[in-house]
């Protein structure tokens, strides 16, 4: 399986998906989070690997 | 997907360009573009000081080390707001501000609230009323008044901030929603200096906050990745979640939000009603109702035109 692990949330997804699919199945948006694998950030197209662990940045600041 | 530069993988993809960079052209890209929107926007020139205010996020850092990075002369002024919230959140901000200014070795003003003026700013609302049980009024209050006294008192020629596309386009959403003419005349990358107030600049309003992110990312930049603690349920945190659901399905939308308002601000389009000629009417020949045509009414034209088709 593949993590995803925004701020304290970890979601699963099956690997071998897009990271643009997954972001799409745990209603993520895209815009809003940057992705990173093994502290290198990745783009949508990115095949997702079995064991990945991928942490999601939030972009939006403010207030 | 490729890096348009070198073709090696790319780390930043920019669909509202339709540009994708690798980490290495990426970090020259941002701050070619910056030092091109100071030129176009007239912003500040080579020979003035310019006083960054830093709040230790990834935007006013990013600001601070791209404007050092070009080789201004750029100072940093950090606001202590005594906001706490559980997560010491003040403290934490101006460990990493001023951990970033001694790494490279820069200068930073620092002002504290609860010493300069007695009370931290969560305290001064309370005590105040203003603000509706939350601080954040006061807070801006507050910035707007220490950053243009230090910028004026200690000589600065002008006064940027971090404030990115995403920022001009939830503020530019709100005061459209709410047809703020005065606020909307006023929105700009630049804020020319006036009677006692400094010239006030905005060089990453061009940017994304999600290419600032990668920028702060790709540069090891260490910012406060939590959120003020009062920063909950904003309106303009909410503004900013429905304008990306809105740029997921239209690639580039806020930007051309923001630049038309631009240029149509700048043409002086906004709010001239009261200057529009109107439209001169007159009666449709067959029917009588008023049309703004020389002849026939949009309606009878297209009677006119099914009426002379061939029967089927």
């Amino acid at each position: 399986m593949v993590k995803l692990v925004l701020r304290n949330k970890e979601y699963e997804v099956k690997p071998g998906m897009t990271l643009l699919s997954a972001l799409q199945k745990i209603s993520i948006v895209p815009e809003s989070v940057i992705a990173t694998r093994d502290g290198e950030m990745i783009l949508d197209d990115e095949i997702l690997k079995d064991g990945d662990v991928i942490k999601l940045i939030a972009v939006i600041s403010g207030g | 997907m490729k890096c348009r530069k070198c073709g090696q993988k790319a780390s930043v993809n920019m669909r509202q360009h339709k540009l994708a960079l690798c980490k290495e052209h990426y970090l020259e890209w941002v701050p070619e573009q910056t030092e091109r929107f100071i030129k176009k926007y007239e912003m500040f020139r080579r020979d003035e000081k310019i006083l960054v205010a830093v709040s230790g996020g990834k935007d006013s850092l990013a600001l601070w080390d791209i404007l050092n990075h070009l080789g201004y002369q750029v100072d940093g002024l950090y606001l202590g707001l005594g906001i706490d919230g559980g997560i010491n959140y003040s403290h934490e901000s101006q460990r990493l501000t001023e951990k970033f200014a001694n790494e490279r070795d820069l200068r930073l003003h620092i002002v504290d609230i609860e010493k300069e003026y007695g009370e931290p700013i969560p305290v001064l609302s309370e005590i105040s009323h203003r603000g509706h049980g939350k601080p954040c009024a006061v807070c801006g209050l507050a910035k707007r008044h220490e950053m243009n006294r230090i910028a004026r008192d200690l000589g600065y020629d002008v006064l940027a901030t971090g404030h990115n596309l995403d920022d001009e386009a939830a503020v530019l959403f709100g005061n459209t929603l709410s047809w703020s003419s005065e606020y909307l005349l006023r929105q700009g990358p630049v804020l020319p200096a006036s009677d006692g107030l400094a010239r006030k600049v905005k060089p990453l309003c061009r940017f994304y906050e999600r290419e600032m992110t990668a920028y702060s990312l790709a540069r090891g930049i260490e910012y406060i990745y939590e959120e003020c603690p009062f920063a909950e349920g904003s309106q303009s945190i909410y503004y900013k979640e429905l304008l990306n659901q809105l740029e997921t399905t239209r690639p580039g939308a806020k930007l051309t939000f923001y630049l038309r308002f631009l240029e149509a601000r700048n043409r002086g389009d906004l709010f001239i009603e009261n200057n529009l000629e109107r439209a001169h009417l007159h009666s449709c020949p067959r029917c009588g109702q008023p049309t703004s045509t020389d002849d026939l009414c949009s309606f009878c034209r297209m009677i006119e035109k099914v009426n002379s088709m061939p029967a089927s």
